[in-house]
């Protein structure tokens, strides 16, 4: 048994990787709130939003950070288009429709930058990649601590827009009644689209802050996808609050699974956590009673 | 089409098949056929559960890894003949369904969920697979080369097509079956309407039970198929998601729901996928691309399948009457 010099250590750590993992879960936890439809793109997008940050990084010497003000805006773009133009009509009345075309998404994106970015690992260097922070006694990596405090604004910014804007409003309106909100004049395509762009932001997000601390390769995503799913049916599907708690729950649980089990066993833990959870409480923890 | 004119045609179809290694010489193109027939059986037994029951699952590779991992670790470790090998690697694999089916279905998982869910379960195999020792771990299983057909290794191709064309055929008769049994009625009524048919009787949980059950059964048996084929196992291979993928892909373009739907798609598929090796050359993941692509394409615009397609074109009027009415897919 590994005394508490050792835990706690793995457990901040676990923290800080599990405030990562929230920021990713936000948006899928957003588009699932509001179009009740599960997003299996999510963790392709991420990708490309890494690539993305990437490339800017290493042709334009843009750094991670700085380019929080290019890939979301890009991000949020492409999420609109794919939602106006190809998510928005597949349904045909069943949800498992919706999870299909995304599937296919996936499949499309993963392949495309495996054949345009070939399956090497690249990583960013920047001055800060390697600093550390020193609390309670654990040296956690400064991108880490930075990325933590980057998913509890970016969930307080969604938060408050959808409480205090109109387009929040909007959303909150469509995602409880559509067809009252279209008849006091709500454009459902429009606010939609609108909101699968934002948790596609969001994944623009992840990406500039993950990337200094993280790797890129075609593949990355899909290790994002399961996490994100645990996260958002622990939390509750559609809740911000449940999102964030249930990222950090599952980063800890993830370093300490690690820790006892060893690397390789030690992830058994996420996907028993999924799978109780959807079977014993699928409302999640903060979601409301169906 | 009416039930007898179906069989009859599968009939056919499949004597038509069996003339390839008679007619092909070439151990390539016999090749072709031979995973063809294997794509085929791989979403033929996924359209058992996900086309007629409809409860679709994105984790088919916990059962076909479950049958090929059975029939390479009874082999490897035991020194079990892999003939026997093949029933326990289907049983294998139906258990497996029986126990991701009772924890699923005994808690009303549908739609979404449970496709997540049964991906989860894969997960969960291809990580213990990748821990446990038996299994090789990591470095994966290699089944030691010794050819005869006792061995269920042949010497030629034509051994090994002889196999999956049986299998393939086992799997085909057993949907046709299905379309034509009372159990195959109370399956299709739980996927149209599932509180509908539990209002008239229908035991819903029992019935999707023994589809899972089937539906793992076939995958389990492809599973053993590719172990012996290739003679390496892996738990990406065994237990990745390529598997699943495929196993969905294949029926959703054939058909959902549809008996020869997963032939249509298996012999669509690897057709194109021929055909984008010939002109564009081996660049990495370019045939997925186009697998993809046509995942998005049948989803948006051909939700029936090829099949659906096929139908509609012979009488267009009737198919639309059909996909009204919708309860008549096959």
């Amino acid at each position: 048994m590994p005394d508490s010099a050792i835990i706690i250590p793995s457990v901040l750590n676990g923290l800080t990787t599990g405030g990562l993992y929230a920021l990713v879960a936000l948006g899928l936890t957003l588009i699932y709130g509001v179009l009740h439809i599960i997003n299996f793109a999510h963790g392709a997008l991420l990708m490309l939003g890494l690539y993305a940050v990437y490339f800017l990084n290493v042709q334009f010497g843009i750094d991670p950070y700085v380019a929080l003000l290019i890939v979301p805006p890009a991000m949020f773009a492409l999420g609109y288009a794919l939602q106006r133009g190809i998510i928005g009509r597949a349904s045909h009345g069943r949800d498992e429709n919706i999870l299909l075309v995304t599937l296919g998404l996936s499949i499309i994106i993963e392949n495309l930058s495996l054949f345009f970015f070939r399956s090497d690992t690249r990583t960013v260097d920047t001055p800060y990649s390697f600093d550390v922070i020193e609390i309670f006694g654990a040296f956690l990596p400064y991108p880490k601590v930075v990325a933590f405090i980057g998913a509890l604004v970016t969930a307080a910014l969604l938060w408050l827009l959808m409480s205090r804007t109109d387009l929040g409003r909007a959303i909150r309106a469509l995602a409880k009644e559509r067809k009252g909100a279209q008849l006091v004049g709500i454009n459902a395509d429009h606010v939609f689209a609108m909101s699968f762009g934002l948790g596609i932001a969001c994944l623009g997000v992840a990406a500039c802050l993950l990337l200094p601390s993280y790797y890129v390769n075609p593949q990355v995503g899909g290790g994002f996808v399961l996490i994100a799913f645990t996260i958002v049916v622990l939390g509750g599907m559609g809740s911000f609050v449940g999102a964030l708690i249930g990222g950090l729950i599952i980063g800890v649980v993830e370093a300490l699974g690690g820790l006892f089990l060893g690397e390789s066993l030690g992830q058994i833990g996420i996907f028993l956590i999924f799978i109780l959870v959807l079977i014993f409480r699928p409302t999640g923890l903060f979601g409301a009673k169906a | 089409m009416k039930t007898d004119t179906k069989l009859l045609m599968l009939i056919v179809v499949f004597g038509l098949i069996a003339l390839a290694p008679l007619l092909i010489t070439q151990e390539s193109l016999l090749n072709i056929v031979i995973m063809t027939l294997y794509a085929a059986l791989l979403g033929q037994a996924w359209n058992i559960l996900g086309g007629y029951g409809g409860q679709v699952s994105f984790g088919h590779a916990a059962y076909f890894g479950t049958g090929a991992y059975t029939v390479a670790v009874l082999q490897v470790q035991f020194g079990i003949n892999p003939w026997i090998g093949l029933a326990a690697g289907g049983l294998a694999a139906a258990a497996v369904g029986a126990f991701i089916g009772l924890c699923t279905f005994r808690y009303g998982l549908r739609g979404s969920y449970f496709a997540l869910v049964t991906l989860a379960f894969a997960e969960v195999l291809r990580i213990l697979s990748n821990s446990v020792d038996f299994t090789g771990a990591g470095v994966g299983l290699l089944i030691p080369l010794e050819r005869s057909a006792a061995n269920f290794q042949f010497l030629t191709k034509a051994g090994f097509f002889w196999v999956i064309w049986a299998m393939t055929l086992a799997a085909f008769l057993t949907v046709w079956k299905i379309g034509n049994s009372r159990f195959g009625a109370q399956l299709m009524a739980v996927r149209d309407n599932e509180d509908a048919a539990r209002a008239l009787g229908v035991n819903a949980f029992r019935v999707k039970m023994g589809a899972i059950m089937l539906s793992g059964f076939f995958s389990g048996l492809a599973g053993v198929f590719y172990a012996q084929y290739f003679l390496y196992l892996d738990p990406y291979i065994a237990y990745g998601a390529a598997i699943s993928v495929e196993s969905l892909l294949v029926p959703i373009i054939g058909g959902m729901g549809t008996l020869f739907g997963p032939l249509l798609g298996a012999a669509f598929l690897h057709g194109l996928s021929e055909l984008s090796r010939a002109v564009i050359g081996d660049a990495p993941g370019i045939s997925l691309v186009l697998y993809g692509v046509l995942l998005v394409i049948m989803v948006l615009f051909v939700p029936r399948g090829l099949a659906g397609l096929a139908s509609h074109l012979r009488s267009g009027k009737r198919a639309v009457s059909q996909a009204e009415g919708g309860n008549d897919r096959a």
